[in-house]
C-alpha cells in the first residue's frame, strides 16, 4: 500500500524505495528493542488486567472464597437517548458483568429498591448466564416504605428477589441500613422485629434458602449496638459498613449523628464477624477530589488512579471480606480491577499518608453526598443528587469564590450560574424545595437536605444579584 | 463615491441593529443602544427632542438620508431588491410612477389619530422601525438561539463556559404571525417595486418626505446634459424619477445616489438646490389615482381567538397537584407540570413602565425588551388593543431584582430607565392568595417558599389556625409592600397554577 502511494506520488523509483524501506525497518527494530524495558512490564498498572491474580478472602463460616472486589450493584448503566432513555442498559451490564467474573470477581450485591428496583431483575439475567455456583448474590430486605412493614409485603419483597435474581437461595441476605429514619431504633423494630421477619429470616437461614444472614447500618448508632449485642441470638455471618479513610476518623465532623468507621470494625473485629465495605469511594467522592488533594495522591502514586488509593486503603484491613463499588462504566471497573489483581495492602507509612490525605480534605466544604440516590424521587421533582454533585464539583474546582473581591470571583460566577443550568433543569433547581423534609429520613449520610438546598439557593442568588457572598457561606445546621 | 459611503454606513447600522435584536445579553446595547434611540419614532414617543430635531435638520439638508441609512427596514428592503437585481434582465427593473399621495397621507392621518387616541397597537403595525424589530425577534431570533444552543452544546462538551443555553419559544402567536405576514408582504413589494412601502405606507417616510422636498442638497438633473434617455428612471427604486420630463420626485427620493452612478453622461449631481436656477424641484400634483389604496397592505386582520383563551385558562383552576407518592425505591424524577397563565384582572407591565397608558402611549411594539429579558418574563401582549405591547407573566421565571434590562434598552421611553434600587421599591401589581391551591392547606406539608424568597419581605408565613400556633402555616401577604415581582408565583410548588399570583397594577407607584 505504502509503495503504491509512493510511487503513484512518483519521483521515487523502485530501487530507492525498497532501499529506504530497508533502513526504515532497521531503525525501527533498533527503537523498539530500546523501549521494551520501559514501556512492557509496567501494564500491570495500566496494560492488560491479569487473570486468576484476584485477592480472595475467606468466610470463617461457609469457607466461601469472596474476591476483595464486590460488585455492587446499584449503578447500573442506563440506555442515554431514544424511546427506552432512562431505563436499565442490559446488553452492557451482562458485559460488565461477564468481565468481572472472568477476571475473578463473585460477590454481587443488590437490592429491591435499587435502580428505581430494577436492578435485581437486570443482575438476575446477567448472572444467569453463569453457572450459579461461580459467584455469591447479595441482597436486601429493603422495606422503607410503611406500607411494606407489614409481615406480608415483606415476605413478598422476599420472595420476589428469588423471582427477580432466578435463584433457589441467596448466600449473603441482609437487613437493608438499620438504624436509618427519623427514629432509628423505631424504625428497626417496625421493619424487622414487630413483623417477625428477623426470626424468619433466621428460619431461612436454617432451611439452606439464605447461607450468611446480616445487616447493613447507616445512622443512628444505638441500633448498630443493639444489633450487636444481640449476636448470640441472631449469630450475624457478616455486617456491611461505611468505610473509607475519611469516615475512618472523620465521620463524625461531617456529621454529629454518623459514627467513624475505626469504631464500627472495631466492633465488628471483637466478635469476628467478618465485615463487607460499602462505599469505599463515597459515591466517587474520594476519585473526584479537589485538585490539591488529587496532585498530592498522583505525586506519591503516579500510575495509580486516585480512586485506587481508596479501595487499597478498604482491602487492607484483614477482617474484611469484600469491598463494594457500584462501577458504571467499564473503565471503572478495570481500574478497580488493577487496584485488587493481586491487592497491595498499604504500609503503615502509607496508612499515615492517607490520614493527613484525609484532614486535608475536610478542610473543603463539600457537601458529603454520594450520588446513592436513596432520597430520589423528590415528590416536588428536585433534583437533589444534582445539585449538590454540582455544588462539590464547584468546591473541588476552586469555583466557590469567597467573596466579590476574589481574584477569580468573576470567572467562578459563571462556571458556579451556567454549570447549574447545565446540570440540572431551572425547574429542579434549589429554589423549588418547599422544604417538606420527605427525603431526609431516606439519606444514608443524614445530610439535612433541605437545609443545605437552602444553602445553595441562597449561595445562587447572592450570585446572581452580585451580593457579598459572605453570610451566603455560612454553613447550615445538618 | 456618495452611493458607496451610503452602502457602508447603512450596511454598519443595519448590522448592528439587528444584532441588538438579536442578542440576548444586553451586552450590545451598552455600546450601541443609541441606534434604536435615534430612530424617529421611538425618539418622537419619547419625546426625545434633541434627536427629532436632528433628524429633521439631516433630511432638510440632504433629504431622506435617514430612510437609506439609519432606518433597518429601509435597508432590509434595499438588500432584497438588490438581490432581486441581481437576476438577470432585472437590473434596470423599476420605472416613474406618479406619488399616491391620497393614500400616503390618509395611512398618515390614520396614524397620527390612532398615536393620539392611544391605540398604539395600530402605529406599531405601520412604523417601520417596530415592524422591523418584530420580524427580527420572531423570525431571525429563534434561528441565532438554535445556534447559540448549538455552540452552547459544544462548549459543555468541551468543559467551557463561553456559552449558555437558553429557552426559544414562540412568546405570543399572534405577534409571530403579525410579524410573519409583515416579512412576506415586505418582501414582495421589495422584491417587485423596490421602496414601494417607503414611499406609500410608510409614515415616518411620509413625514420626511414632505420634509425632504425642500432640502439643500438634492440630486438634481442638469438639462445641458440629460439626453432623456430614462435609465436613471428605470434604476430608481423609488420610482420617483421622470427621466423624460427631467423631474424628480424628492418627496419620495431616499438620497440612495443610485442615479447619479447610473447615468452616463453626468447628468444627475448632488449639489445644493439653490446652486443653479435650472432646474427646479418638479412637485408632483395632488391629483392621485385612487388605484393605489386597493394595494393596500391587508395583514392587519389579527387572531382574536387568542384573547380567549386567557380567559378561559383562569377556569381551569382544577387541583392537579403533583401527589406525592410513597417512596419504594431509589431514584428517578418526578414529572413537573408546566406552569400555566393565571387570569389576571390587570396585566402586569415591567417596572419603568409607570402605567398602563403611559406604556401603551409611548411603546412602539418593537420587541427591543422582549428581546433582552432573561427571565422569560416579558412577552408581547397578545390584546389587540395592546397588540405587540411588552406584558411579564411568571411561569418561566420571575422579574429578578438585579435586573433592569428592559429598561435600559426601550429607545421610546414607554419603559423607562431605573436602578435596581428604584426597582426594589416600584411597586407593579400586588400578590394574590389562592387558598385551594396552596400546599399546606391542600396536602397539610409545610412549604412556605413564596416567603423564603419573596425579596421584599411582604409575605409572612401565619399558622393556619389562629389558636393554635404549632398548626400548618400559610403565607399572609402585606400588599403594602409587595412589589409585584412574582418571585412567589414563580417559585410555588403548586402546579398548573401557583397557589399565589400578581395582580397588575393600572398605575405603578413607589413605596
Amino acid at each position: 500500500m505504502k509503495a503504491q502511494d509512493k510511487e503513484k506520488k512518483g519521483g521515487m523509483d523502485r530501487r530507492e524505495f525498497l532501499g529506504r524501506l530497508g533502513a526504515g525497518v532497521a531503525v525501527s527494530t533498533l527503537a523498539l528493542s530500546g523501549c521494551a524495558p520501559k514501556t512492557g512490564k509496567d501494564s500491570a498498572l495500566q496494560g492488560e488486567i491479569p487473570l486468576g491474580k484476584m485477592t480472595l478472602r475467606t468466610n470463617p463460616n461457609t469457607g466461601d472464597k469472596v474476591s476483595i472486589l464486590g460488585y455492587g450493584c446499584m449503578r447500573w448503566p442506563t440506555i442515554e437517548t431514544g424511546e427506552n432513555a432512562g431505563e436499565l442498559d442490559q446488553e452492557k451490564i451482562n458485559r460488565l458483568v461477564d468481565y468481572a467474573i472472568e477476571h475473578g470477581v463473585n460477590y454481587f450485591d443488590t437490592s429491591p429498591a435499587y435502580c428505581k428496583g430494577q436492578s435485581e431483575r437486570a443482575t438476575g439475567i446477567a448472572l444467569s448466564r453463569h453457572p450459579r455456583d461461580k459467584y455469591f448474590i447479595a441482597t436486601k430486605l429493603s422495606n422503607f416504605a410503611p406500607s411494606t412493614w407489614s409481615r406480608e409485603a415483606s415476605t413478598e419483597m422476599y420472595r420476589n428477589s428469588f423471582k427477580y435474581l432466578q435463584t433457589d437461595h441467596i448466600d449473603y441476605m441482609l437487613l437493608h441500613a438499620i438504624g436509618m429514619g427519623d427514629d432509628g431504633m423505631e424504625e428497626f423494630e417496625k421493619r424487622y422485629i414487630d413483623n417477625g421477619m428477623l426470626d424468619f429470616l433466621v428460619k431461612e437461614r436454617q432451611a439452606g434458602r439464605i447461607r450468611n444472614l446480616g445487616f447493613s447500618y447507616h445512622g443512628d448508632i444505638k441500633v448498630f449496638n443493639r444489633a450487636l449485642a444481640e449476636h448470640d441470638k441472631y449469630k450475624w455471618d457478616f455486617v456491611q459498613i461505611q468505610l473509607n479513610y475519611l469516615d475512618w476518623r472523620h465521620a463524625k465532623e461531617i456529621n454529629p449523628r454518623n459514627t467513624d468507621a475505626e469504631y464500627l470494625y472495631d466492633e465488628l473485629q471483637k466478635r469476628g464477624i467478618p465485615a463487607v465495605i460499602m462505599e469505599p469511594l463515597l459515591g466517587g467522592r474520594l476519585s473526584k477530589v479537589h485538585d490539591h488533594v488529587a496532585a498530592r495522591l498522583k505525586q506519591r502514586e503516579p500510575e495509580r488512579s486516585v480512586a485506587s488509593w481508596a479501595f487499597r486503603f478498604a482491602g487492607t484491613f484483614p477482617g474484611v471480606l469484600t469491598v463494594l463499588s457500584g462501577m458504571t462504566y467499564m473503565e471503572h471497573l478495570q481500574d478497580n480491577l488493577r487496584s485488587f489483581t493481586p491487592l497491595q495492602p498499604l504500609t503503615d507509612e502509607e496508612m499515615r499518608f492517607l490520614f493527613d490525605t484525609a484532614d486535608l480534605m475536610m478542610q473543603y466544604p463539600t457537601v458529603p453526598c454520594n450520588d446513592c440516590k436513596y432520597c430520589m424521587p423528590c415528590p416536588y421533582g428536585i433534583d437533589i443528587p444534582g445539585i449538590l454533585l454540582h455544588y462539590n464539583k464547584c468546591v473541588n474546582e476552586g469555583n466557590l469564590p469567597e467573596s466579590k473581591q476574589a481574584e477569580n470571583y468573576r470567572k467562578a460566577r459563571r462556571a458556579f450560574l451556567i454549570g447549574y443550568d447545565r446540570s440540572v433543569p431551572r425547574l429542579r433547581q434549589a429554589d423549588h424545595c418547599i422544604g417538606c423534609r420527605r427525603c431526609v429520613h431516606h439519606c444514608p449520610q443524614n445530610i439535612n437536605i433541605p437545609g443545605e438546598l437552602r444553602r445553595i439557593d441562597r449561595f445562587a442568588e447572592y450570585l446572581k444579584q452580585g451580593l457579598d457572598l459572605a453570610p451566603a457561606l455560612k454553613k447550615c445546621g445538618r | 463615491m456618495l452611493r458607496k459611503i451610503r452602502i457602508t454606513l447603512a450596511a454598519v447600522s443595519f448590522v448592528l441593529i439587528t444584532l441588538l435584536f438579536l442578542d440576548f445579553t444586553g451586552t450590545l446595547h451598552v455600546w450601541f443602544g443609541w441606534l434604536a434611540k435615534i430612530q424617529f419614532l421611538p425618539a418622537v414617543l419619547a419625546l426625545n427632542a434633541g434627536v427629532v430635531a436632528a433628524l429633521v435638520l439631516a433630511t432638510l439638508l440632504f433629504g431622506r438620508i435617514y430612510c437609506s441609512v439609519v432606518c433597518p427596514l429601509g435597508v432590509f428592503q434595499d438588500i432584497v431588491s438588490w438581490t432581486s437585481g441581481r437576476r438577470k434582465k432585472h437590473r434596470f427593473r423599476f420605472s416613474y410612477s406618479p406619488a399616491k399621495n391620497w393614500l400616503r397621507y390618509t395611512v398618515l392621518a390614520l396614524f397620527i389619530v390612532a398615536l393620539t387616541a392611544g391605540i398604539g397597537s395600530f402605529a406599531a403595525l405601520l412604523a417601520p422601525y417596530s415592524s422591523y424589530g418584530r420580524i427580527v425577534q420572531n423570525l431571525f431570533a429563534p434561528l441565532w438561539q438554535w445556534g447559540n444552543n448549538f455552540l452552547a452544546w459544544l462548549s459543555e462538551r468541551i468543559g467551557s463556559y463561553a456559552f449558555y443555553r437558553i429557552d426559544v419559544w414562540i412568546k405570543s402567536l399572534p405577534v409571530f404571525i403579525v410579524a410573519a405576514l409583515t416579512f412576506v408582504v415586505l418582501v414582495f413589494l421589495a422584491w417587485k417595486n423596490g421602496r414601494t412601502y417607503c414611499n406609500t405606507i410608510c409614515p415616518v417616510g411620509t413625514i420626511l418626505g414632505t420634509l425632504s422636498r425642500f432640502a439643500l442638497f438634492q440630486p438634481v438633473i442638469d438639462k445641458q446634459k440629460c439626453n432623456a434617455c430614462g435609465l436613471c428612471s428605470r434604476k430608481c427604486k423609488a420610482a420617483c424619477i421622470d427621466g423624460k420630463n427631467h423631474r424628480i420626485d424628492y418627496s419620495r427620493c431616499v438620497s440612495c445616489m443610485d442615479c447619479i452612478e447610473t447615468c452616463a453622461h453626468g447628468a444627475i449631481r448632488y449639489r445644493s438646490r439653490f446652486a443653479t436656477q435650472a432646474s427646479a424641484p418638479g412637485k408632483t400634483s395632488g391629483n392621485v389615482p385612487e388605484s393605489g389604496a386597493a394595494e393596500s397592505r391587508q395583514d392587519r386582520n389579527v387572531d382574536t381567538t387568542r384573547r380567549g383563551f386567557l380567559a378561559g385558562a383562569g377556569l381551569l383552576l382544577g387541583t392537579a397537584f403533583l401527589k406525592a407518592q410513597e417512596k419504594t425505591v431509589d431514584g428517578g424524577l418526578a414529572t413537573i407540570l408546566d406552569k400555566e397563565i393565571p387570569d389576571r384582572k390587570t396585566p402586569i407591565v415591567p417596572p419603568g413602565a409607570k402605567s398602563l397608558d403611559h406604556l401603551s402611549q409611548h411603546c412602539t411594539g418593537c420587541q427591543l425588551c422582549v428581546t433582552v429579558c432573561p427571565n422569560g418574563v416579558l412577552r408581547p401582549s397578545s390584546e389587540p388593543g395592546t397588540l405587540m405591547q411588552p406584558r411579564s407573566s411568571y411561569e418561566r421565571g420571575h422579574c429578578r431584582p438585579e435586573c433592569v434590562k428592559c429598561a435600559e434598552v426601550c429607545p421610546a421611553g414607554a419603559i423607562m430607565k431605573i436602578t435596581p434600587a428604584e426597582k426594589s421599591s416600584i411597586q407593579i401589581g400586588h400578590a394574590v392568595w389562592v387558598k385551594q391551591n396552596c400546599l399546606p392547606v391542600s396536602e397539610g406539608v409545610r412549604c412556605g417558599n413564596c416567603a423564603r424568597h419573596c425579596p421584599a419581605g411582604a409575605i409572612t408565613m401565619v399558622p393556619s389556625d389562629p389558636d393554635d400556633k404549632f398548626s400548618v402555616r400559610i403565607p399572609a401577604i402585606n400588599e403594602e409592600r409587595c412589589i409585584g415581582c412574582g418571585a412567589c408565583e414563580h417559585l410555588c410548588p403548586s402546579r398548573p397554577f401557583s397557589a399565589i399570583y400578581v395582580e397588575g397594577h393600572e398605575v405603578h407607584k413607589t413605596i
